[in-house]
């Protein structure tokens, strides 16, 4: 589904702090599965699902997705893949403060001009199954570290992604809240979308939810 | 619907939800902006308002009033004068006019009392100016009396109120018969205040002031152009002094603009980088931003220049009154007639709401054009 090859990126590049965060990745990734990036700090785990998720591009080579190269794409066809295509769970959640629950979930949406009560009603639909309707309403900031969890899930679902990209997810979590993310992981799984993570977390690595880790080390892939 | 118009009703909605969430701050940005647009569209509402009463007053004017002076003095028209100044090509009327003014004690305030031929006002008879009527609670038929200089008390009754096109024009003026006019002020019998002459052409009018000038050497041609000239140079020189008061305000609001655009928090910066990194393009968060530029300029305008509406032709520009209306001390009191100008409101409009939208669109391009993957690392 995700082909990368030999990708490499250099953040300040040509400055006299340039920095090479990757050193020539090759790696595919299955569709339908639930694939874990783990490594030490600083090995290059983010900045790779940055390029996955079409969030930045590559310094060098070239990332396919369904078949196309989407490498060389101009941003705005790059934001257009990055909409349908994918779901972005982060580390601190990064909900908008001031807004409902709702009004979060619903934003990724915007730009495709849907209708809103269409909109309303998809999102009605992902809290239920989350169990977070009777939340819907509230200001994200009034919500607890699990709750503001699952609305940044339900916010990378409304658009129907293929693939949800999740950096850290349990980072912020405790022992109970990550199992529970785990579980819905593998909802996720059973409804054919493919999932990538990052983590430390050996409750998420080591979890039968996870069907391949990926090892990393400063810039490269370690066999694991 | 529409897809495109579904998109901009959502950018709407989040942006009356981003508005509503820097309360504080949006509120008072706006009202900055809308005491800005206040000020300066009362002061553009006023000076027009006054303009265009004062190129009234002037349309209805003749071109050249003949004053005779006595001791570099105004004086009355002594008999005969008129048929002195004999035939002078151009001059397609000349008329003797009596005119004066009275002070009315019950409203210690100046009238102008003005002769009109019999067949206007007949004796016995007034017309009265609009605020002089709704000051003096006068309507048609009522009757009013009036003590003369000599002390004397003549009744009149009031046979109309003057139509409010100008009040300025015609807010305190009284007319009455000539003779009337001359019993009340015991004017002597062939004496005028001035002589109005009109003139078709004018290019001649010049010519024809050098004629009278020679021809009765003490008299002074005032000519209408003059005038009109004098009062225009007088309203620049007050609309001059108000706009350097005011410059210190629309800088203040420069600053103020300009902060809130380049001071782009690092809670918006992060906004920006998160409506990216979900899906948003560059495109849309600058259309957002625009959207709460044009709200908030937009109904800073409104708000602005329908209050300086209300303060201008409502509240007689209360708050201007001092500085703007200082000459015409003469006039009891008058509401101006509502005039507004399209060319005006664009101007206004121009320098107000496009400078800010542009101030905030600039520095929300810079952070919108940014690679989102800055969201990854919080
Ligand atoms: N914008 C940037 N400019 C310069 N260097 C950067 C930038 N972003 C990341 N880096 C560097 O690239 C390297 C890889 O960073 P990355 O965030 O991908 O690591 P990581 O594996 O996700 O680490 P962690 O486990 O701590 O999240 C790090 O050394 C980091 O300092
Ligand atoms: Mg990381």
């Amino acid at each position: 589904m995700i082909e990368l090859s030999n990708i490499k990126k250099a953040f300040n590049q040509g400055q006299p702090n340039e920095y090479w965060a990757l050193h020539g990745i090759d790696l595919a990734l299955e569709a339908g599965k639930v694939t874990a990036f783990r490594g030490p700090s600083g090995s290059g785990k983010t900045t790779l699902l940055t390029i996955v998720g079409c969030l930045s591009r590559p310094t060098s080579g070239r990332v396919r997705f369904k078949g196309e190269d989407i490498s060389g794409l101009p941003e705005r066809f790059l934001t257009d893949i990055r909409r349908q295509s994918f779901g972005f769970v982060f580390q601190q959640f990064n909900l908008i403060k001031g807004l409902s629950a709702l009004e979060n979930v619903i934003l990724p949406a915007f730009p495709t001009g849907r209708p809103r009560h269409e909109l309303v009603t998809a999102a009605e639909g992902i809290f239920d199954q989350l169990k977070l309707g009777h939340r819907s309403t509230a200001k994200v900031e009034w919500l607890s570290g699990g709750e503001q969890q699952r609305v940044a899930i339900a916010r990378a679902l409304i658009n129907d992604p293929e693939v949800i990209i999740a950096d850290e997810p349990t980072a912020n979590l405790d022992t109970a809240l990550s199992k529970e993310f785990m579980s819905i992981l593998e909802g996720f799984t059973a409804t054919g979308k493919t999932v990538l993570l990052t983590s430390h977390d050996p409750l998420v690595v080591d979890s039968t939810a996870v069907h391949r880790v990926v090892g990393m080390r400063d810039g490269r892939l370690t066999e694991d | 619907m529409n897809p495109w118009l579904e998109k901009q009703r959502h950018l709407i909605d989040f942006t009356l939800a981003s508005l509503g969430r820097r309360k504080t701050k949006n509120i008072g940005l706006l009202l900055a902006y809308t005491l800005l647009v206040f000020v300066l569209a009362s002061l553009t509402l006023f000076t027009h308002a006054l303009r265009s009463e004062a190129s009234f007053v002037l349309a209805g004017s003749p071109e050249v009033i003949l004053q005779r002076m006595v001791a570099g003095r105004h004086d009355l028209i002594p008999p005969n004068y008129i048929e002195k100044i004999g035939r002078i090509r151009g001059v397609q009327k000349k008329e003797g006019r009596l005119w004066g003014y009275y002070y009315d004690t019950v409203l210690n305030a100046n009238y102008t009392f003005m002769a009109r031929s019999a067949d206007e006002v007949a004796d016995g008879y007034i017309m009265v100016g609009n605020a002089l009527a709704r000051e003096r609670g006068l309507a048609a038929h009522n009757t009013i009396s009036f003590r003369s200089y000599s002390g004397k008390l003549f009744t009149f009754e009031v046979s109309a109120v003057l139509s409010p096109d100008s009040e300025l024009l015609s807010a305190d003026l009284v007319l009455l018969s000539e003779n009337d006019f001359r019993r009340f002020f015991e004017y002597p019998a062939g004496h005028f205040t001035d002589i109005a002459l009109s003139v078709a052409n004018p290019q001649e009018v010049r010519n024809i002031a050098a004629k009278l000038s020679s021809a009765l050497p003490d008299s002074r041609p005032i000519l209408r152009e003059e005038v009109l000239r004098t009062y225009q140079s007088v309203f620049d020189w007050r609309e001059g002094i108000v706009l350097t008061v005011l410059a210190g305000a629309i800088l203040a609001f420069a600053i103020l603009a300009w902060e809130k655009a380049s001071g782009l928090s690092a809670e918006e910066k992060r906004e920006i980088g998160i409506l990216k990194a979900i899906g948003w393009e560059t495109g849309d968060v600058i259309r957002m931003k625009t959207w709460e530029g044009l709200l908030i300029s937009l109904s800073a305008f409104l708000l602005g220049f329908i209050a300086a509406y209300v303060h201008v032709f409502h509240f007689d520009a209360a708050v201007f009154e001092p500085v703007l209306k200082g000459w015409s001390v003469l006039y009891p009191r008058f509401t101006l007639v509502p005039t507004v100008d399209g060319l005006q409101i664009a101007t206004l409009f121009f320098f107000t709401v496009f400078p800010y939208t542009a101030a905030v669109l600039v520095p929300i391009w810079r952070a919108a054009i940014t690679d989102p993957d800055a969201v990854m690392r919080a």
